[in-house]
Protein backbone atom coordinates (compact mmCIF):
# COMPACT_ATOMS: atom_id res chain seq x y z
CA UNK A 1 0.00 0.00 0.00
CA UNK A 2 2.74 2.57 0.88
CA UNK A 3 4.40 1.21 -1.93
CA UNK A 4 1.34 1.75 -4.03
CA UNK A 5 1.66 5.62 -2.55
CA UNK A 6 4.25 6.56 -2.97
CA UNK A 7 5.03 5.43 -6.51
CA UNK A 8 1.82 7.58 -7.16
CA UNK A 9 1.63 10.85 -5.15
CA UNK A 10 3.93 12.70 -7.62
CA UNK A 11 1.32 12.49 -10.17
CA UNK A 12 -1.47 12.87 -7.67
CA UNK A 13 0.30 16.11 -6.99
CA UNK A 14 1.05 16.59 -10.81
CA UNK A 15 -2.76 16.42 -11.42
CA UNK A 16 -4.03 18.80 -8.97
CA UNK A 17 -1.63 21.26 -9.70
CA UNK A 18 -2.23 21.27 -13.71
CA UNK A 19 -5.91 21.09 -12.67
CA UNK A 20 -5.68 24.39 -11.08
CA UNK A 21 -3.57 25.76 -13.67
CA UNK A 22 -6.31 24.40 -16.24
CA UNK A 23 -9.53 25.55 -14.05
CA UNK A 24 -7.92 29.12 -13.93
CA UNK A 25 -7.81 29.25 -17.78
CA UNK A 26 -11.17 27.43 -18.08
CA UNK A 27 -13.32 30.46 -16.04
CA UNK A 28 -12.55 32.66 -18.77
CA UNK A 29 -13.78 30.77 -21.25
CA UNK A 30 -16.47 29.72 -19.00
CA UNK A 31 -17.71 32.97 -18.00
CA UNK A 32 -17.39 34.76 -21.91
CA UNK A 33 -19.51 31.78 -22.99
CA UNK A 34 -21.81 32.61 -20.37
CA UNK A 35 -22.26 36.35 -21.16
CA UNK A 36 -21.49 36.59 -24.82
CA UNK A 37 -22.78 32.79 -26.52
CA UNK A 38 -18.90 32.96 -27.94
CA UNK A 39 -16.19 30.62 -27.24
CA UNK A 40 -12.95 32.95 -27.34
CA UNK A 41 -10.51 30.91 -29.00
CA UNK A 42 -7.80 33.87 -28.30
CA UNK A 43 -8.02 33.27 -24.75
CA UNK A 44 -5.76 30.74 -24.77
CA UNK A 45 -3.21 32.79 -26.55
CA UNK A 46 -3.93 35.81 -23.87
CA UNK A 47 -2.55 33.46 -21.45
CA UNK A 48 0.67 32.58 -23.77
CA UNK A 49 1.12 36.54 -24.43
CA UNK A 50 1.09 36.71 -20.47
CA UNK A 51 3.64 34.44 -20.35
CA UNK A 52 5.32 35.86 -22.76
CA UNK A 53 5.35 39.55 -20.55
CA UNK A 54 6.67 37.85 -17.56
CA UNK A 55 9.48 36.95 -19.63
CA UNK A 56 10.50 40.34 -20.90
CA UNK A 57 9.50 42.42 -18.16
CA UNK A 58 11.17 40.14 -15.90
CA UNK A 59 14.74 40.65 -17.59
CA UNK A 60 14.65 44.46 -17.06
CA UNK A 61 12.62 44.75 -14.35
CA UNK A 62 12.59 43.67 -10.38
CA UNK A 63 9.42 41.38 -9.89
CA UNK A 64 7.60 43.17 -7.52
CA UNK A 65 7.27 45.29 -10.84
CA UNK A 66 7.29 42.71 -13.59
CA UNK A 67 4.33 41.09 -11.98
CA UNK A 68 1.32 43.09 -11.12
CA UNK A 69 2.31 44.65 -14.45
CA UNK A 70 1.99 41.43 -16.41
CA UNK A 71 -1.17 41.37 -14.79
CA UNK A 72 -2.37 44.81 -15.63
CA UNK A 73 -0.97 44.42 -19.50
CA UNK A 74 -2.64 40.95 -19.79
CA UNK A 75 -6.00 42.31 -18.50
CA UNK A 76 -5.97 45.24 -20.88
CA UNK A 77 -5.32 43.07 -23.80
CA UNK A 78 -8.22 40.88 -22.88
CA UNK A 79 -10.42 44.28 -22.70
CA UNK A 80 -8.45 45.38 -25.60
CA UNK A 81 -9.19 42.19 -27.62
CA UNK A 82 -13.20 42.61 -26.60
CA UNK A 83 -13.42 46.34 -27.77
CA UNK A 84 -11.95 45.67 -30.96
CA UNK A 85 -12.95 41.82 -32.30
CA UNK A 86 -15.94 41.45 -30.67
CA UNK A 87 -17.42 44.92 -29.65
CA UNK A 88 -18.36 45.83 -33.06
CA UNK A 89 -20.04 42.63 -33.83
CA UNK A 90 -22.37 42.74 -31.20
CA UNK A 91 -25.39 42.37 -33.52
CA UNK A 92 -23.87 40.00 -36.13
CA UNK A 93 -24.91 36.81 -36.25
CA UNK A 94 -22.87 34.48 -33.45
CA UNK A 95 -20.48 32.68 -36.59
CA UNK A 96 -18.98 36.03 -37.34
CA UNK A 97 -18.13 36.66 -33.73
CA UNK A 98 -16.38 33.34 -33.73
CA UNK A 99 -14.16 33.81 -36.59
CA UNK A 100 -13.29 36.98 -35.18
CA UNK A 101 -11.89 35.43 -32.22
CA UNK A 102 -10.52 32.59 -34.19
CA UNK A 103 -8.60 35.62 -36.06
CA UNK A 104 -7.30 37.50 -32.80
CA UNK A 105 -5.85 33.55 -31.85
CA UNK A 106 -4.07 33.26 -34.74
CA UNK A 107 -3.03 37.40 -34.95
CA UNK A 108 -1.81 36.92 -31.51
CA UNK A 109 0.22 33.53 -31.92
CA UNK A 110 2.01 35.09 -34.94
CA UNK A 111 2.70 38.47 -33.49
CA UNK A 112 4.65 36.23 -30.87
CA UNK A 113 6.32 34.45 -33.29
CA UNK A 114 6.98 38.19 -35.18
CA UNK A 115 8.19 39.76 -31.85
CA UNK A 116 10.11 36.37 -30.26
CA UNK A 117 11.40 34.79 -33.15
CA UNK A 118 10.08 31.51 -32.11
CA UNK A 119 12.66 30.54 -29.74
CA UNK A 120 11.85 29.09 -26.57
CA UNK A 121 11.96 31.61 -23.83
CA UNK A 122 12.72 30.36 -20.28
CA UNK A 123 10.48 31.24 -17.88
CA UNK A 124 11.78 33.30 -15.05
CA UNK A 125 12.25 31.98 -11.53
CA UNK A 126 9.40 33.08 -9.17
CA UNK A 127 11.14 33.05 -5.54
CA UNK A 128 9.48 30.65 -3.14
CA UNK A 129 6.94 29.06 -5.56
CA UNK A 130 9.82 27.53 -7.38
CA UNK A 131 11.31 26.22 -4.57
CA UNK A 132 11.71 22.39 -4.56
CA UNK A 133 9.96 20.69 -1.63
CA UNK A 134 9.35 17.45 -0.23
CA UNK A 135 6.43 15.81 0.11
CA UNK A 136 6.48 12.71 1.84
CA UNK A 137 8.49 10.31 -0.84
CA UNK A 138 7.37 13.29 -3.94
CA UNK A 139 9.94 16.17 -4.58
CA UNK A 140 8.39 18.72 -6.56
CA UNK A 141 7.92 22.90 -6.66
CA UNK A 142 5.90 24.94 -4.26
CA UNK A 143 3.44 26.00 -7.04
CA UNK A 144 2.22 22.40 -7.06
CA UNK A 145 0.51 22.91 -3.93
CA UNK A 146 0.11 26.59 -4.18
CA UNK A 147 -1.86 26.16 -7.30
CA UNK A 148 -5.16 24.06 -5.86
CA UNK A 149 -5.20 26.45 -2.97
CA UNK A 150 -5.03 29.74 -5.15
CA UNK A 151 -7.43 28.56 -7.50
CA UNK A 152 -9.84 27.41 -4.35
CA UNK A 153 -9.26 30.98 -2.92
CA UNK A 154 -9.96 32.93 -6.41
CA UNK A 155 -12.88 30.75 -7.37
CA UNK A 156 -14.62 30.93 -4.06
CA UNK A 157 -13.58 34.80 -4.53
CA UNK A 158 -14.82 35.20 -7.98
CA UNK A 159 -18.26 33.16 -6.88
CA UNK A 160 -19.23 35.39 -3.82
CA UNK A 161 -18.67 38.17 -6.45
CA UNK A 162 -21.18 36.87 -8.89
CA UNK A 163 -23.50 35.81 -5.75
CA UNK A 164 -23.44 38.80 -3.66
CA UNK A 165 -22.64 42.31 -5.27
CA UNK A 166 -24.10 44.68 -7.94
CA UNK A 167 -21.74 43.53 -10.61
CA UNK A 168 -22.35 39.94 -10.03
CA UNK A 169 -25.88 40.64 -10.54
CA UNK A 170 -25.16 42.54 -12.85
CA UNK A 171 -23.38 39.72 -14.93
CA UNK A 172 -26.24 37.32 -14.32
CA UNK A 173 -29.07 39.88 -15.45
CA UNK A 174 -26.91 40.51 -18.75
CA UNK A 175 -25.90 36.49 -19.37
CA UNK A 176 -29.98 35.83 -19.68
CA UNK A 177 -31.34 39.01 -21.21
CA UNK A 178 -29.33 42.11 -23.02
CA UNK A 179 -32.40 43.86 -23.71
CA UNK A 180 -33.97 44.17 -20.42
CA UNK A 181 -30.77 44.48 -18.56
CA UNK A 182 -30.30 48.17 -20.84
CA UNK A 183 -33.86 48.80 -19.35
CA UNK A 184 -33.07 48.44 -15.72
CA UNK A 185 -30.14 51.20 -16.87
CA UNK A 186 -27.54 48.87 -17.23
CA UNK A 187 -24.80 49.26 -19.39
CA UNK A 188 -24.27 46.03 -20.76
CA UNK A 189 -21.15 46.82 -22.57
CA UNK A 190 -19.10 47.81 -18.98
CA UNK A 191 -20.41 44.33 -17.84
CA UNK A 192 -18.74 42.70 -20.65
CA UNK A 193 -15.85 44.35 -19.89
CA UNK A 194 -15.79 43.27 -16.32
CA UNK A 195 -16.12 39.82 -17.60
CA UNK A 196 -13.19 39.97 -20.16
CA UNK A 197 -11.23 41.46 -17.27
CA UNK A 198 -12.11 38.65 -14.72
CA UNK A 199 -11.18 36.28 -17.13
CA UNK A 200 -7.92 37.78 -18.37
CA UNK A 201 -6.55 38.22 -14.89
CA UNK A 202 -6.98 35.09 -13.87
CA UNK A 203 -5.83 33.96 -17.05
CA UNK A 204 -2.69 35.83 -16.04
CA UNK A 205 -2.19 34.15 -13.01
CA UNK A 206 -2.49 30.86 -14.13
CA UNK A 207 -0.21 31.29 -16.95
CA UNK A 208 2.27 32.40 -13.77
CA UNK A 209 1.54 29.48 -12.19
CA UNK A 210 1.79 27.12 -15.29
CA UNK A 211 4.84 27.98 -16.39
CA UNK A 212 6.79 28.51 -13.04
CA UNK A 213 6.10 24.05 -13.52
CA UNK A 214 6.86 23.79 -17.26
CA UNK A 215 9.38 26.85 -17.97
CA UNK A 216 9.73 27.14 -21.66
CA UNK A 217 7.91 29.33 -23.45
CA UNK A 218 6.89 29.40 -26.79
CA UNK A 219 4.28 31.58 -29.07
CA UNK A 220 2.09 27.79 -29.01
CA UNK A 221 2.90 26.98 -25.71
CA UNK A 222 -0.38 28.54 -24.10
CA UNK A 223 -2.51 26.49 -27.45
CA UNK A 224 -2.41 23.06 -25.64
CA UNK A 225 -3.63 24.21 -22.05
CA UNK A 226 -5.64 26.67 -23.31
CA UNK A 227 -7.99 23.62 -25.56
CA UNK A 228 -7.59 21.64 -22.61
CA UNK A 229 -9.45 24.27 -20.12
CA UNK A 230 -11.78 24.55 -22.92
CA UNK A 231 -12.38 21.08 -22.89
CA UNK A 232 -12.72 21.62 -19.03
CA UNK A 233 -15.10 24.23 -19.43
CA UNK A 234 -17.11 21.92 -22.21
CA UNK A 235 -17.03 19.16 -19.38
CA UNK A 236 -18.17 20.80 -16.66
CA UNK A 237 -21.04 22.59 -18.36
CA UNK A 238 -19.79 25.65 -20.28
CA UNK A 239 -21.50 29.03 -18.60
CA UNK A 240 -20.84 27.23 -15.02
CA UNK A 241 -17.89 28.28 -12.95
CA UNK A 242 -18.28 25.75 -10.81
CA UNK A 243 -18.48 23.07 -13.65
CA UNK A 244 -15.28 24.64 -15.38
CA UNK A 245 -13.48 24.37 -11.73
CA UNK A 246 -14.66 20.30 -11.42
CA UNK A 247 -14.29 19.20 -15.11
CA UNK A 248 -10.47 21.13 -15.15
CA UNK A 249 -9.58 19.29 -11.85
CA UNK A 250 -10.78 15.98 -13.30
CA UNK A 251 -9.15 16.75 -16.59
CA UNK A 252 -5.67 17.23 -14.71
CA UNK A 253 -6.07 14.57 -12.50
CA UNK A 254 -7.32 11.63 -15.25
CA UNK A 255 -4.40 13.10 -17.55
CA UNK A 256 -1.62 12.52 -15.14
CA UNK A 257 -3.38 8.71 -13.69
CA UNK A 258 -2.69 7.97 -17.62
CA UNK A 259 0.73 9.12 -17.59
CA UNK A 260 1.52 7.24 -14.33
CA UNK A 261 0.11 4.26 -15.80
CA UNK A 262 2.54 4.43 -18.63
CA UNK A 263 0.36 5.70 -21.16
CA UNK A 264 1.78 9.29 -21.28
CA UNK A 265 1.78 9.15 -25.10
CA UNK A 266 -1.65 9.30 -24.94
CA UNK A 267 -2.62 11.47 -21.80
CA UNK A 268 -3.73 14.62 -24.72
CA UNK A 269 -5.62 12.09 -27.01
CA UNK A 270 -7.99 11.44 -23.92
CA UNK A 271 -8.66 14.38 -22.88
CA UNK A 272 -10.32 15.04 -26.41
CA UNK A 273 -11.71 11.72 -26.66
CA UNK A 274 -13.24 12.51 -23.14
CA UNK A 275 -14.31 15.58 -25.18
CA UNK A 276 -16.01 13.86 -27.92
CA UNK A 277 -17.56 11.64 -25.71
CA UNK A 278 -19.28 14.60 -23.68
CA UNK A 279 -20.39 16.28 -26.77
CA UNK A 280 -22.03 12.74 -27.82
CA UNK A 281 -23.80 11.82 -24.73
CA UNK A 282 -24.21 14.80 -22.23
CA UNK A 283 -23.69 17.98 -24.60
CA UNK A 284 -24.79 20.41 -21.61
CA UNK A 285 -21.83 18.73 -19.49
CA UNK A 286 -21.91 18.53 -15.84
CA UNK A 287 -23.61 21.35 -14.45
CA UNK A 288 -24.71 23.12 -17.48
CA UNK A 289 -28.08 24.17 -18.12
CA UNK A 290 -30.36 23.44 -20.58
CA UNK A 291 -29.81 25.49 -23.66
CA UNK A 292 -32.33 28.30 -23.56
CA UNK A 293 -31.79 30.32 -26.60
CA UNK A 294 -31.97 34.18 -25.73
CA UNK A 295 -34.97 36.02 -27.10
CA UNK B 1 -46.62 71.04 -20.32
CA UNK B 2 -47.00 67.53 -21.24
CA UNK B 3 -44.74 65.30 -19.07
CA UNK B 4 -43.77 63.47 -23.03
CA UNK B 5 -44.04 65.03 -25.95
CA UNK B 6 -42.77 63.20 -29.26
CA UNK B 7 -43.08 64.86 -32.02
CA UNK B 8 -42.69 63.67 -35.71
CA UNK B 9 -41.10 60.81 -34.66
CA UNK B 10 -39.83 58.50 -37.61
CA UNK B 11 -38.17 54.89 -37.13
CA UNK B 12 -37.34 52.40 -39.86
CA UNK B 13 -35.59 49.03 -39.53
CA UNK B 14 -33.67 47.79 -42.27
CA UNK B 15 -35.33 49.83 -44.77
CA UNK B 16 -38.79 49.45 -43.62
CA UNK B 17 -40.51 52.36 -42.37
CA UNK B 18 -41.76 50.92 -38.72
CA UNK B 19 -42.94 54.89 -38.19
CA UNK B 20 -44.14 57.30 -40.24
CA UNK B 21 -43.87 60.16 -38.03
CA UNK B 22 -46.27 60.22 -35.19
CA UNK B 23 -47.04 63.15 -32.86
CA UNK B 24 -48.48 62.66 -29.44
CA UNK B 25 -48.08 63.64 -26.30
CA UNK B 26 -48.74 62.09 -22.55
CA UNK B 27 -49.94 64.76 -19.68
CA UNK B 28 -48.68 64.52 -16.48
CA UNK B 29 -50.34 61.88 -13.98
CA UNK B 30 -52.40 60.09 -16.38
CA UNK B 31 -53.27 56.98 -18.24
CA UNK B 32 -52.46 57.34 -21.83
CA UNK B 33 -52.98 54.35 -23.98
CA UNK B 34 -51.46 53.50 -27.91
CA UNK B 35 -53.85 50.91 -29.46
CA UNK B 36 -53.41 49.31 -33.07
CA UNK B 37 -52.83 46.25 -34.57
CA UNK B 38 -49.71 43.66 -34.53
CA UNK B 39 -47.12 45.59 -36.57
CA UNK B 40 -48.75 48.91 -36.11
CA UNK B 41 -45.35 50.37 -34.45
CA UNK B 42 -46.65 50.62 -30.68
CA UNK B 43 -43.23 48.14 -29.57
CA UNK B 44 -41.30 50.44 -31.40
CA UNK B 45 -42.65 53.69 -29.91
CA UNK B 46 -41.83 52.53 -26.94
CA UNK B 47 -38.43 51.28 -27.89
CA UNK B 48 -37.66 54.16 -29.57
CA UNK B 49 -38.59 56.24 -26.60
CA UNK B 50 -36.33 54.00 -24.26
CA UNK B 51 -33.48 54.41 -26.71
CA UNK B 52 -33.14 50.59 -27.64
CA UNK B 53 -33.89 51.68 -31.43
CA UNK B 54 -32.16 54.45 -33.20
CA UNK B 55 -34.87 57.01 -34.07
CA UNK B 56 -34.43 58.64 -37.63
CA UNK B 57 -35.76 62.04 -37.41
CA UNK B 58 -38.43 63.62 -34.92
CA UNK B 59 -38.34 64.37 -31.44
CA UNK B 60 -38.71 63.36 -28.09
CA UNK B 61 -38.48 65.51 -25.01
CA UNK B 62 -39.86 64.64 -21.36
CA UNK B 63 -40.29 67.04 -19.09
CA UNK B 64 -38.93 70.06 -21.21
CA UNK B 65 -35.36 68.23 -21.71
CA UNK B 66 -34.67 66.68 -24.74
CA UNK B 67 -33.96 62.64 -24.82
CA UNK B 68 -34.13 61.63 -28.32
CA UNK B 69 -30.42 60.70 -28.56
CA UNK B 70 -29.92 59.89 -25.24
CA UNK B 71 -28.84 56.01 -24.42
CA UNK B 72 -31.19 53.85 -22.51
CA UNK B 73 -29.23 54.21 -19.20
CA UNK B 74 -29.68 57.96 -19.05
CA UNK B 75 -33.48 57.79 -20.39
CA UNK B 76 -33.85 55.22 -17.17
CA UNK B 77 -32.03 58.12 -15.07
CA UNK B 78 -34.35 60.77 -16.15
CA UNK B 79 -37.03 58.35 -15.10
CA UNK B 80 -38.58 56.62 -17.93
CA UNK B 81 -38.79 52.95 -16.77
CA UNK B 82 -40.46 50.06 -19.36
CA UNK B 83 -42.32 47.06 -18.22
CA UNK B 84 -41.19 45.18 -21.50
CA UNK B 85 -43.70 42.58 -23.10
CA UNK B 86 -43.84 39.60 -22.13
CA UNK B 87 -42.41 40.32 -18.82
CA UNK B 88 -38.97 39.22 -19.20
CA UNK B 89 -38.47 38.91 -15.68
CA UNK B 90 -34.83 37.33 -15.02
CA UNK B 91 -35.85 33.95 -14.05
CA UNK B 92 -32.14 32.92 -12.93
CA UNK B 93 -32.05 35.73 -10.56
CA UNK B 94 -34.87 35.85 -7.12
CA UNK B 95 -37.78 37.98 -6.95
CA UNK B 96 -36.04 40.34 -4.39
CA UNK B 97 -32.79 40.16 -6.73
CA UNK B 98 -35.36 41.48 -9.47
CA UNK B 99 -36.61 44.25 -7.67
CA UNK B 100 -32.83 45.00 -6.98
CA UNK B 101 -31.46 44.93 -10.53
CA UNK B 102 -34.97 47.71 -11.01
CA UNK B 103 -33.08 49.78 -8.63
CA UNK B 104 -29.65 49.73 -10.32
CA UNK B 105 -29.17 52.90 -11.00
CA UNK B 106 -29.65 54.29 -7.31
CA UNK B 107 -26.96 54.74 -4.70
CA UNK B 108 -28.81 55.22 -1.35
CA UNK B 109 -29.64 51.88 0.16
CA UNK B 110 -32.12 53.50 2.59
CA UNK B 111 -34.14 54.00 0.08
CA UNK B 112 -33.26 51.31 -1.73
CA UNK B 113 -34.87 49.25 1.35
CA UNK B 114 -37.88 51.67 1.34
CA UNK B 115 -38.53 51.42 -2.51
CA UNK B 116 -38.57 47.74 -1.61
CA UNK B 117 -40.86 48.25 0.89
CA UNK B 118 -43.12 49.88 -0.90
CA UNK B 119 -43.46 47.68 -3.33
CA UNK B 120 -44.59 44.35 -1.09
CA UNK B 121 -46.70 46.50 0.22
CA UNK B 122 -48.62 46.68 -2.99
CA UNK B 123 -47.70 43.36 -4.60
CA UNK B 124 -47.77 41.32 -1.13
CA UNK B 125 -47.26 38.05 -2.77
CA UNK B 126 -43.42 39.19 -3.89
CA UNK B 127 -42.72 39.42 -0.07
CA UNK B 128 -44.14 36.02 0.60
CA UNK B 129 -41.48 34.49 -2.76
CA UNK B 130 -38.40 36.80 -2.39
CA UNK B 131 -36.30 33.93 -2.05
CA UNK B 132 -37.84 32.30 -4.69
CA UNK B 133 -35.87 32.13 -8.51
CA UNK B 134 -38.16 34.50 -10.40
CA UNK B 135 -38.65 31.78 -12.91
CA UNK B 136 -40.92 29.57 -10.83
CA UNK B 137 -43.40 32.18 -10.31
CA UNK B 138 -46.75 32.18 -12.24
CA UNK B 139 -47.16 34.37 -15.37
CA UNK B 140 -49.46 37.08 -13.35
CA UNK B 141 -47.26 36.96 -10.17
CA UNK B 142 -44.36 37.44 -13.18
CA UNK B 143 -46.33 40.27 -14.22
CA UNK B 144 -46.34 41.89 -10.66
CA UNK B 145 -43.04 41.21 -10.03
CA UNK B 146 -42.11 43.30 -13.77
CA UNK B 147 -44.18 45.92 -12.46
CA UNK B 148 -42.74 46.41 -9.17
CA UNK B 149 -38.95 45.99 -10.64
CA UNK B 150 -40.07 49.24 -12.53
CA UNK B 151 -41.37 51.14 -9.49
CA UNK B 152 -37.63 50.37 -8.18
CA UNK B 153 -36.40 52.75 -10.29
CA UNK B 154 -38.49 55.61 -8.70
CA UNK B 155 -40.11 56.27 -12.24
CA UNK B 156 -41.86 59.63 -13.60
CA UNK B 157 -43.08 57.29 -16.56
CA UNK B 158 -44.27 54.12 -16.85
CA UNK B 159 -44.34 52.41 -20.29
CA UNK B 160 -46.01 49.10 -20.46
CA UNK B 161 -45.89 46.77 -23.19
CA UNK B 162 -49.10 44.20 -23.25
CA UNK B 163 -49.28 43.55 -20.02
CA UNK B 164 -52.30 41.94 -20.17
CA UNK B 165 -50.86 39.45 -22.61
CA UNK B 166 -51.01 35.97 -21.96
CA UNK B 167 -52.85 36.41 -19.04
CA UNK B 168 -55.80 34.51 -17.47
CA UNK B 169 -59.47 37.28 -17.50
CA UNK B 170 -59.09 37.28 -13.58
CA UNK B 171 -55.48 38.20 -13.65
CA UNK B 172 -55.60 40.81 -16.08
CA UNK B 173 -58.71 42.33 -13.85
CA UNK B 174 -56.03 42.59 -10.96
CA UNK B 175 -53.20 44.13 -13.40
CA UNK B 176 -55.78 46.92 -14.71
CA UNK B 177 -56.60 47.87 -11.08
CA UNK B 178 -52.87 47.95 -10.67
CA UNK B 179 -52.36 50.45 -13.04
CA UNK B 180 -55.33 52.69 -12.19
CA UNK B 181 -53.57 52.38 -8.31
CA UNK B 182 -50.42 53.54 -9.91
CA UNK B 183 -51.86 56.66 -11.73
CA UNK B 184 -54.16 57.62 -8.54
CA UNK B 185 -50.63 57.82 -6.82
CA UNK B 186 -49.17 60.09 -9.01
CA UNK B 187 -47.12 57.85 -11.49
CA UNK B 188 -47.63 58.76 -15.32
CA UNK B 189 -48.50 55.68 -17.98
CA UNK B 190 -48.23 54.55 -20.53
CA UNK B 191 -49.87 51.91 -22.24
CA UNK B 192 -49.96 49.90 -24.84
CA UNK B 193 -52.28 46.90 -25.41
CA UNK B 194 -53.64 44.73 -27.86
CA UNK B 195 -56.79 44.24 -25.63
CA UNK B 196 -58.12 47.70 -26.66
CA UNK B 197 -61.32 47.76 -24.92
CA UNK B 198 -59.77 47.49 -21.25
CA UNK B 199 -57.04 49.89 -21.98
CA UNK B 200 -59.39 52.47 -23.16
CA UNK B 201 -62.00 51.86 -20.70
CA UNK B 202 -59.18 52.51 -18.24
CA UNK B 203 -57.25 55.14 -19.84
CA UNK B 204 -57.41 58.63 -20.10
CA UNK B 205 -56.03 59.46 -23.24
CA UNK B 206 -55.91 57.18 -26.63
CA UNK B 207 -54.19 56.99 -30.16
CA UNK B 208 -54.88 54.88 -32.72
CA UNK B 209 -52.00 53.77 -34.19
CA UNK B 210 -51.98 52.16 -38.21
CA UNK B 211 -49.12 50.88 -39.70
CA UNK B 212 -46.90 53.13 -38.43
CA UNK B 213 -48.86 56.24 -38.10
CA UNK B 214 -51.66 57.54 -35.66
CA UNK B 215 -55.11 57.79 -36.99
CA UNK B 216 -57.23 58.93 -34.63
CA UNK B 217 -57.10 59.99 -30.93
CA UNK B 218 -59.31 61.52 -28.24
CA UNK B 219 -60.31 60.62 -24.31
CA UNK B 220 -60.29 57.18 -24.06
CA UNK B 221 -64.05 57.27 -23.48
CA UNK B 222 -64.50 58.99 -26.64
CA UNK B 223 -63.09 56.17 -28.77
CA UNK B 224 -64.86 53.51 -26.89
CA UNK B 225 -67.44 55.44 -28.38
CA UNK B 226 -65.92 55.94 -32.09
CA UNK B 227 -67.30 54.04 -34.80
CA UNK B 228 -64.13 53.54 -36.74
CA UNK B 229 -62.60 52.21 -33.15
CA UNK B 230 -65.48 49.77 -32.31
CA UNK B 231 -65.37 48.37 -35.65
CA UNK B 232 -61.43 47.98 -36.07
CA UNK B 233 -60.85 47.28 -32.91
CA UNK B 234 -63.50 46.28 -30.24
CA UNK B 235 -65.37 43.64 -32.65
CA UNK B 236 -65.70 40.99 -29.37
CA UNK B 237 -66.94 44.27 -27.14
CA UNK B 238 -69.99 45.07 -29.49
CA UNK B 239 -70.93 41.42 -30.12
CA UNK B 240 -70.97 40.96 -26.92
CA UNK B 241 -72.94 44.27 -26.06
CA UNK B 242 -75.70 43.94 -28.32
CA UNK B 243 -78.15 41.02 -28.22
CA UNK B 244 -79.85 39.64 -30.96
CA UNK B 245 -82.56 41.84 -32.40
CA UNK B 246 -81.56 44.82 -30.52
CA UNK B 247 -81.68 48.43 -31.68
CA UNK B 248 -78.44 49.17 -33.65
CA UNK B 249 -76.09 51.22 -32.04
CA UNK B 250 -76.28 54.91 -31.97
CA UNK B 251 -74.31 56.57 -34.56
CA UNK B 252 -70.53 58.21 -32.35
CA UNK B 253 -71.50 61.60 -31.17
Amino acid sequence: MTEFISANLPYLLAGISVGGQYALIAIGYTMVYGILRLINFAHGDIFTVAAYCMVYMNATMPLYISLPLTIVFTVALGLAVERVAYKPLRDAPRMSIMISAIGVSYLLQNLMWYVTGGLAQQYPTIPWISSTISIYTATTKMVTLVTPVLTLVLVVLLVQLIKHTKIGMAMRAVSRDFETSRLMGIKINGVISVTFAIGSFLAAVGSMLYFSNYTAVTPTAGAMPGLKAFVAAVFGGIGSIPGAVIGAFIIGIAENIIKALGWTAFSDAFTFALLIVILIFKPTGLFGEAVHEKV
Amino acid sequence: MSLLNVRDLQVSYGGIEALKGITFKVDRGQIVTLIGANGAGKSTTLRAISGLVPVRTGSINFDGREITSLDTSSIVKEGIVMVPEGRRVFPNLSVLENLKIGAYLRRDQAEITAATEYVYERFPILRERHWQLAGTLSGGEQQMLAVGRALMARPRLIMMDEPSLGLAPLVVREIFSIIHRLRDEGITILLIEQNANAALRAADYGYVLESGSITIEGAGQDLLNNQKVRDAYLGQARKRKVPAGAMPLPKES
